[in-house]
């Protein structure tokens, strides 16, 4: 197969999948539209993660806390007659300067202890959430997050406000998508290989990291804002350390430092409760079960499986090509 | 003055039994660099299997024994074999979030297949009450303590003195050396996850009577462990006793003078000072960092 026919399957099968995006949808119930609506929201979220984690290879266990941050900013800004996009710049503000400060640990410490600072922030935030009664109503929660008007047009039906999320989602993937290509990208991803390397190559691996932790934060942030007109009601309990845990297996399951392995990981953590819906409780075992075989066969999660099979092709595909070539290359 | 002794007795307590679990932790990263974020549920586990046999019929020694040995199974060798072999290899993060897999899988197959609600568990150590400066301790909080140091000693001893302790000791440090010495490497690292199970088992029979079974209790434990281990230093055994019973008594203190609500933010302030500031811990020495 030549690199020509390559990229243009691969473009066919994008515009597959945005189709079948935008037009499944059409034939969904309310709750398949909610279900879906939510898939792009936590989508966002593991996309900011994956370039913290899966780009510049820095872990954080906090994602779910910037969701929250994000969340209440809407519920509250919203709440009070302001548009969402007044609550959008609020919240993505906010995690940035917050991601940002959290990213200063990850200066001085690595791996697991950055994982536990990442973990103490998350709890943390959840106190906040749930003590700080003047601001976030505690564990009562805010009630009526209304749904946002686009130019006037309202966006409160399900379908409209499935297709307001998957445009955030299509914007968000394609930031991601030109970021890893540019140069920051770049400098991430030698972040992730070799920091000491980086560093005496001339990348300025201090702002870089820093930048890793801020961007992916505010993305997070974004996830909230969008999650807190979706299910219109806002309390502490969804921000538990448990989101920041499910939203890194979706990152590690989709496949990290893949652009589609957080969609793809969202996809199964999302849809794999209502497939095993007939099982009752019985989804979360089967959901751990599925992600400890998983990585214990391929750690690079899904995405990690097809690039090895494709590797193995290309490089079967090559050597075919060499032993062709030998006969005449030789007198 | 005699709240405070009573304080400071209980937070002794729950100190010893967080030191048991801190130490379990660190010898499992120290010898196969295993982030066990599972081991608050590993403490939670033991209590069910107890229970278990209870309800078959068993006295409650012979319980305790089933128990105990099921634990060394299930969380030793089970789980050295089954999940963290295959995955040693891949290096530090897979394991640590198959390990986050595990807590969900045992916290939710005791949910489902046990039960949802908070069971009573019966006290190895007798009830009652020490009268001393004129308030009462409960002789719940010093047999708790008593059998926790106990433990934490012997597990000293076993460790500085016997040839397998320091067999054990030569393979956490240097496995490569080790090997070279004739020291069956895989053996003493599969001592240290029997080691682990046996002082999540012990520390599961101390701390159940007091905080109910439950299959939400290894969260708090987990975290506490986890901070325990950090606070005192993640290298070193005893800097995991030293956190262990820091984090007790800090976590006891500051539920009472400062905030009920604030109570869980104490020791993540605790944890994030003791990183930013001493990241080998309160007594550890400084790890030397590949890169």
């Amino acid at each position: 197969m030549t690199g020509r026919t390559k990229t243009m399957l691969a473009a066919l099968a994008l515009a597959a999948g945005i189709a079948a995006l935008v037009l499944v949808p059409l034939l969904l119930n309310r709750y398949g539209l909610y279900i879906l609506s939510m898939w792009a929201i936590m989508s966002i979220a593991a996309i900011g993660l994956n370039l913290t984690l899966g780009y510049a290879g820095q872990v954080s266990l906090a994602q779910g806390a910037f969701v929250g941050i994000g969340a209440y900013a809407a519920a509250i800004i919203t709440t009070q007659g302001w548009p969402l996009v007044a609550a959008l710049v609020v919240a993505v503000a906010l995690c940035f300067v917050i991601g940002w400060l959290l990213g200063y640990p990850a200066l001085r410490v690595q791996h697991h202890y950055l994982a536990f600072v990442t973990l103490a922030f998350s709890t943390l935030a959840y106190l906040v959430f749930r003590n700080e009664e003047w601001l976030t109503k505690g564990i009562y929660g805010i009630t009526g997050v209304p749904r946002p008007t686009l130019f006037g047009w309202p966006l409160a039906a399900p379908l409209r406000f499935y297709y307001f999320c998957l445009a955030a989602l299509g914007i968000v993937f394609a930031g991601a998508w030109w970021l890893v290509r540019s140069p920051w990208g770049r400098a991430f991803m030698a972040l992730r290989e070799n920091p000491m390397r980086a560093m005496s190559l001339g990348v300025d691996t201090r702002r870089y990291t820093l930048m890793a932790f801020a961007i992916g934060s505010s993305l997070g942030g974004v996830a909230g804002v969008l999650y807190a007109p979706l299910v219109e009601f806002i309390d502490p309990t969804p921000f538990t350390l448990g989101l920041s845990l499910n939203l890194l297996m979706m990152v590690i399951v989709g496949g990290s430092g893949f652009l589609f392995g957080p969609l793809l990981g969202a996809l199964i953590s999302v849809l794999l409760p209502e497939w095993l819906r007939f099982s009752e409780g019985l989804y979360l075992i089967v959901y751990a079960l599925f992600v400890m075989i998983l990585l214990a066969w391929s750690p690079t999660g899904i995405l990690g499986i097809v690039d090895r099979y494709l590797a193995r092709r290309r490089a079967r595909a090559a050597s075919a090509a060499r032993s062709a070539a030998m006969p005449e290359a030789l007198p | 003055m005699l709240n405070l002794l009573n304080l400071v007795v209980s937070g002794l307590a729950t100190g010893a039994i967080y030191a048991l679990v801190a130490i379990g932790f660190t010898l499992l990263w120290q010898t196969s660099q295993t982030i066990n974020f599972a081991q608050g549920e590993f403490v939670m586990l033991p209590a069910f299997f107890v229970l278990a046999a209870l309800n078959v019929g068993l006295p409650f020694w012979a319980a305790v024994v089933v128990g105990m040995i099921a634990a060394l199974v299930l969380l030793g060798v089970t789980f050295k074999l089954v999940l963290v072999d295959p995955m040693l290899r891949h290096g530090v993060l897979p394991l640590a979030i198959a390990t986050m897999a595990l807590s969900i899988f045992l916290k939710d197959s005791v949910k489902e297949f046990y039960s949802a609600e908070a069971q009573a568990f019966p006290s190895i150590v007798p009830e009652g009450s020490l009268a001393l400066f004129g308030t009462q301790i409960p002789l719940q909080s010093i047999g708790v303590f008593v059998l926790a140091v106990a433990a934490v000693v012997v597990l000293q001893q076993f460790l500085a003195r016997s040839s397998t302790g320091r067999q054990m000791q030569a393979a956490a440090q240097n496995p490569t050396v080790a090997r070279i010495l004739g020291i069956p490497v895989e053996r003493m690292i599969l001592y240290t996850f029997l080691i682990n199970a046996a002082l999540v088992a012990l520390a599961s029979l101390l701390i159940t009577p007091i905080y109910l079974a439950k299959f939400t209790s290894g969260e708090t434990l987990g975290l506490a462990a986890f901070i325990a281990a950090i606070v005192g230093g993640f290298n070193q055994v005893r800097g995991a006793i030293v956190g262990g019973v820091v984090l007790g008594l800090v976590d006891n203190l500051a539920a009472t003078y400062v905030s009920t609500q604030y109570r869980g933010a104490i020791p993540l302030f605790l944890l994030i000072a003791v990183i930013l500031w001493r990241p080998q811990g309160l007594v550890g020495r400084a790890e030397e960092r590949t890169v």
